[in-house]
């Protein structure tokens, strides 16, 4: 991998959310103890739904919603962790430069 | 308070550690948003002057892999799953402030877009999975490369560092709970600590097995010189 590895790098990301079809289904951890424990009824809905449980929307194949989900994501993030990085790099050089 | 439309959406996909709205008080989500608030601008002025042209690719590599990987739920034990937190991983590669505003990103995002961890109480969740994750990550990283170094070190820290931050930020629920009147401390700390001692396990497992890859292709991005001789290391 020479100067373009950020981008084999990218790639195996997106092609980790290939796998998520294949995700345990079961509660995880927090979920589990709170079942257990009698206190899940606690847990309030969200105040909207754009990709609930990454499952994308308006896609009747859910091993392809959750798929496209994963994709949408990891390219939000990407980009959003991409735009923040290089804002602090310049407001700090120019911070050190005044 | 209860709605099963809730129940059926756990059937589809399970709320993986982000706890959703309702299991805190608000007392606890509003110091919840004080103390991440705090750590991430401070966070942000620390990261700045330490960015350097290979760390800001670097980060949003790592955030995307860290979002992928969060939604592979792995089966732990008795019907019950887990999934890579991967601050620990994140603080060795970056740094422990580059890596408090990736998890705050990745966790912020997760919430915003797919609902998965309430909105009210984000700031806990930050603080359990984007502070406690980095900072204690780091820190038990620092001190088993004390003790031992190279690339083994690396290893051992980064194994060592992931199960404690799992752990750290399971206990740290348990306390969010009991202060938030939601959970007896008696009932949820061996509780969540037992289950993430557990997926602990896997969190170390995981970062190692992503730290030996980088090791294996790019061990220049993890502060260790080209030579395969060589072994004076710089996390």
């Amino acid at each position: 991998m020479g100067k373009r590895w950020w981008i084999v790098g990218f790639l195996i990301a997106l092609a980790v959310t290939l796998l998520s079809p294949l995700a345990s289904k079961s509660p995880d951890g927090l979920e589990r103890v709170a079942e257990d424990k009698g206190y899940l009824d606690k847990a309030k809905a969200a105040p909207y739904h754009l990709i609930a449980d990454y499952v994308f929307p308006w896609v009747p194949n859910e091993a392809a919603a959750t798929i496209l989900a994963g994709i949408v994501g990891t390219v939000i993030v990407f980009g959003v962790v991409m735009g923040l990085g290089y804002w602090l790099q310049r407001t700090a050089r120019r911070q050190a430069r005044s | 308070m209860y709605q099963p439309g809730l129940f059926a959406s756990y059937e589809a996909a399970p709320l993986p550690l982000h706890a959703p709205d309702g299991f805190f008080s608000l007392p606890v989500a509003v110091a919840g948003y004080v103390v991440s608030g705090a750590v991430v601008v401070l966070a942000a002025r620390l990261a700045g002057r330490k960015l350097q042209e290979r760390t800001v690719p670097l980060m949003g590599v790592m955030a995307a892999f860290v979002f992928a990987a969060q939604m592979l739920n792995f089966p732990v034990a008795g019907g019950t799953s887990g999934h890579l937190v991967g601050g620990a991983l994140l603080a060795v590669l970056l740094g422990p402030w580059a890596a408090v505003l990736v998890m705050t990103a990745v966790v912020g995002l997760q919430a915003l877009i797919f609902q998965d961890g309430g909105l009210v109480v984000l700031g806990v969740n930050v603080f359990n999975m984007g502070v406690l994750t980095t900072l204690g990550g780091y820190a038990a990283y620092r001190g088993v490369r004390l003790v031992i170094g190279g690339r083994r070190g690396l290893l051992v820290g980064g194994f060592a560092a992931a199960w404690l931050s799992v752990l750290a930020s399971a206990v740290a629920a348990a306390f969010e709970l009991y202060l938030s009147g939601t959970s007896p401390l008696a009932v949820a700390l061996p509780a969540m600590a037992g289950v993430h001692a557990l997926i602990g396990l896997a969190e170390g497992a995981i970062t190692v097995a992503a730290l030996s890859f980088i090791l294996s292709v790019r061990r220049d991005l993890l502060g260790m010189p080209p030579a395969r001789s060589g072994e004076a290391v710089s996390g």
